[in-house]
């Protein structure tokens, strides 16, 4: 099994970062385990962490009334869960559930703003990363919300 | 060109308004298709629509083609029961290029009922598996239920020598699969992007996507080929209907390299 | 070789087509206008009218002479012949679903009074329907055995711009007989065979050999027709104006005038478009299919389930004009577009296409200089 080191050094968000900030950010982070179904995190709990997922799918999900959960995005290798830890209220705004069994690098989020106040230009990188995180969700989401294969026929 | 009788063999029902038929040639067959390639099927009394060939090329004379319920003329086809005949034009278009794809990997990507256009290929493709690199198939529906040819999906990914995604934009907690739209699985998938190539198939708008993110992927434009859709009357070039910039869909497609279709895509209302 | 037919002896052309077995068709004033119709002699050839046209406009006019051909084009064009606005395909049978294609043993049909743009205009619709990779079975039947007698132009009307894309008003090929109507002097037609079947006809004909004043007299006809019209579309590099210009403003412009009627696409020689339309007995026992024409104006010409991929009067118009002078090169290997003027002067809201590509070429200029 590779270090946690190697891990984040790998991962695509975080490529182009220095060595020492990648040691700093580091410092915020811990391997974490879930088993199928269990909840990383719940909509509406205080959102202290985001997840760099290693292995498995991750179900972001919402409960409709009358419908029950409904999944609105997996999350798979290499992905990033959460951005809720970047922004107040500091929020989870869905519920987060391992579909299957997950390994995942979890931050702790509080730590990095703290490492983040301190180093603006630690804050900077990782903003942006983030910013990419979220322009690449938002398109797909504008995707999604197309419909598109509603009235397609082949 | 009339239509020839041909009779329902067998009839499936992929989804709820999507339905797959079987037919066989009551005499005279037509020429055998060739994956990608369409044909005009014909309701009595009701008219035509195109249709893509589903079938697995080896299937020899024995068309199969899957339809959504979507105006009058597939409503009739879909209502067809085994043992009615329906009438048959084509084979018309072009196929799907495969063997430009021999020693390279292939790259499926289809989106809700462009999985059918597709199928053949991909049969094609795993008929002469040695002949590929890796094989992967992405596939993208709107919801689990409208997933259609799931026991080809669920083989294909059972096989160690297929990589098979499967994402629906929505689903319910009894789904164990990927959220999220079918472009999403591509920065993941397994291919090597310099010697890959892509046939996509789907909805124009999730085509164009899918083809950004081909080639973020750093797959060229010369490796990417889709299957465009037009109203067609004729099938043959003749009726005006089809075209789209420089081309008619029905004689010079339905299947393009992405940089020769591109420029008309991006023409809104072309 | 050319010989040199009086006036008073075109009856006797007519006679020796209709002795081959032709039906003859030409032009005839009906309606208010010159179409083209069935001729039973030389009497109902429209001699001593000619057409007066601007955008918009169409009317008969009388000559102060007894010409035969004194007029440009009519509404009509030939491919009400050889592809007419309703054909039926086939029918079937629901018992087996038999498919009967319809007979296609048309009688041989001489054309007279073809001009050399409509001559171009049959040789783009041959392209399109016979030459590609499936040729279609009911245009060919009527294409077969078609006479063709062109009529070099004398009297363009204001709208003609043939000369522009070389497509006139000179005949050079494609006919099997070409006629010159000539004025001064004797009232008398040159006539030059193009075909072994013209020179068959030519020789039941009671002609004298062409002196070089009769030649000489034709060769001014054709030149001063070319000169009435010259300058009047630039086409140079249309192809890439159009399409480089898809986004152009102007296309907003001409939509604010267009009815999205297709009136241009009836009257134009070459727009081929047409549709098919299914139908059945009461009793269900039998179907059958017709073609009829279509326009890419018409609201369902694009419509898919789920949508119009040309849902504005500004898409529909950039498509034909694009079509018709751009993409049809594309497709077929020539342009749609032989100058004859009919769809600027059966255009209700007189939309002139020389003038919609003169602006968009303009503001072409204009955005490159």
């Amino acid at each position: 099994m590779r270090t946690l080191d190697a891990v984040i050094t790998d991962s695509p968000v975080f490529e182009g970062l220095t060595q020492e900030q990648l040691e700093l950010i580091g410092g915020c982070a811990s391997n974490v385990g879930f088993e199928a179904g269990e909840r990383l995190f719940r909509e509406g709990d205080r959102a202290d962490a985001f997840f760099l997922v290693r292995h498995g799918l991750v179900s972001l999900e919402a409960y409709v009334p009358n419908r029950g959960p409904i999944t609105v995005e997996t999350i798979g290798p290499g992905e990033i869960v959460g951005w809720s830890w970047l922004v107040p209220p500091y929020m989870w705004h869905f519920t987060g559930r391992a579909v299957d069994d997950v390994r995942a690098v979890q931050f702790d989020g509080a730590c990095l703003r703290r490492k983040c106040d301190d180093d603006p230009v630690l804050g900077y990188e990782l903003l942006t990363r983030f910013a990419l995180v979220l322009v690449d969700r938002l398109q797909a989401t504008r995707l999604q919300l197309m419909d598109v294969y509603g009235d397609n026929v082949g | 060109m009339a239509p020839l009788p041909y009779v329902v063999a067998r009839k499936r029902r992929e989804t709820r308004d999507v339905w797959t038929l079987e037919l066989e040639p009551v005499d005279e067959a037509i020429e055998q298709i060739r994956p990608g390639q369409f044909t005009m099927l014909y309701r009595f009394g009701v008219g035509e629509a195109p249709i893509s060939s589903s079938g697995d090329p080896e299937l020899g004379f024995r068309l199969v083609h899957t339809m959504r319920e979507a105006g009058q003329v597939t409503r009739g086809l879909c209502a067809a029961k085994p043992g009615d005949l329906v009438g048959v034009r084509g084979p018309f278009g072009n196929a799907w290029p495969v063997d430009t794809a021999r020693g390279k990997d292939v790259v499926f990507v289809a989106g809700g009922i462009g999985l059918p256009p597709l199928r053949g290929a991909v049969y094609d493709v795993l008929a002469h598996r040695n002949g590929f690199g890796r094989v992967v198939l992405l596939y993208g529906g709107r919801s689990p239920g409208e997933l259609v040819f799931r026991s080809d999906v669920e083989r294909w990914r059972s096989r160690l020598d297929v990589d098979v995604e499967v994402t629906v934009d929505t689903a319910g907690h009894d789904w164990r699969g990927n959220v999220g739209v079918v472009t999403k699985l591509i920065p993941r998938a397994p291919f090597d992007p310099a010697n890959a190539v892509a046939f996509v198939v789907g909805p124009e708008i999730m085509m164009r996507f899918a083809a950004a993110a081909l080639i973020e992927r750093g797959l060229p434009q010369e490796s990417l080929w889709i299957s465009m859709e037009r109203t067609m009357r004729c099938g043959v070039g003749l009726c005006g209907h089809c075209q789209l910039g420089p081309t008619l869909i029905c004689r010079d497609g339905p299947v393009y390299r992405w940089d020769e279709m591109r420029p008309w895509l991006e023409v809104a209302a072309l | 070789m050319a010989e040199v037919l009086a006036a008073a002896d075109l009856g006797v052309l007519l006679g020796a087509l209709r002795a081959r077995g032709y039906r003859v068709v030409g032009p005839r004033v009906a309606a208010g206008v010159i179409q083209y119709a069935e001729l039973d002699d030389a009497g109902d050839l429209p001699h001593g009218w000619t057409d007066e046209q601007a955008p918009g406009r169409y009317r008969l006019a009388r000559r102060d002479d007894d010409a035969y051909f004194g007029y440009a084009v009519g509404p009509h064009s030939w491919k009400r012949e050889l592809l007419p606005p309703r054909v039926r395909l086939w029918q079937a049978s629901r018992d087996g679903l038999a498919v009967e294609e319809e007979e296609t043993d048309y009688q041989p049909t001489a054309f007279v009074g073809v001009r050399p743009c409509e001559l171009a205009a049959i040789a783009i619709q041959d392209r399109v329907f016979l030459d590609g990779r499936f040729a279609d079975r009911d245009y060919a039947a009527r294409r077969a055995d078609v006479f063709l007698v062109a009529v070099e132009c004398g009297s363009p009307s204001s709208l003609c711009f043939c000369s522009s894309l070389g497509t006139g008003p000179g005949a050079t090929d494609g006919f099997d007989l070409a006629l010159t109507e000539l004025h001064a002097g004797e009232h008398r037609f040159l006539v030059r065979s193009g075909s072994s079947a013209g020179n068959a006809v030519l020789a039941d004909l009671p002609t004298r050999p062409a002196a070089r004043a009769d030649l000489e007299t034709a060769e001014q006809v054709v030149e001063a027709a070319a000169r009435a019209q010259a300058g009047r579309f630039a086409a140079e590099d249309v192809h890439d104006l159009l399409l480089r210009n898809l986004e152009s403003p102007h296309w907003d412009a001409v939509a604010e005038r267009c009815l999205s009627c297709g009136n241009c696409t009836l009257v134009c020689p070459t727009c081929f478009c047409t549709h098919v339309e299914d139908t059945s007995s009461l009793d269900g026992e039998t179907a059958a299919r017709d073609r009829v024409w279509d326009t890419c104006f018409s609201l369902r010409y694009a419509e898919m389930h789920g949508g119009n991929t040309r849902p504005t009067t500004r898409a529909r118009y950039r498509q034909w004009l694009t079509h018709k002078l751009a993409t049809w090169e594309d497709q077929f290997g020539t342009s749609g577009c032989v100058g004859c003027g009919r769809c600027i002067a059966w255009c209700p809201a007189a939309i002139d296409i020389r003038a919609e590509v003169a602006a968009i070429r303009q503001e072409d200029a204009h955005a490159h200089a």
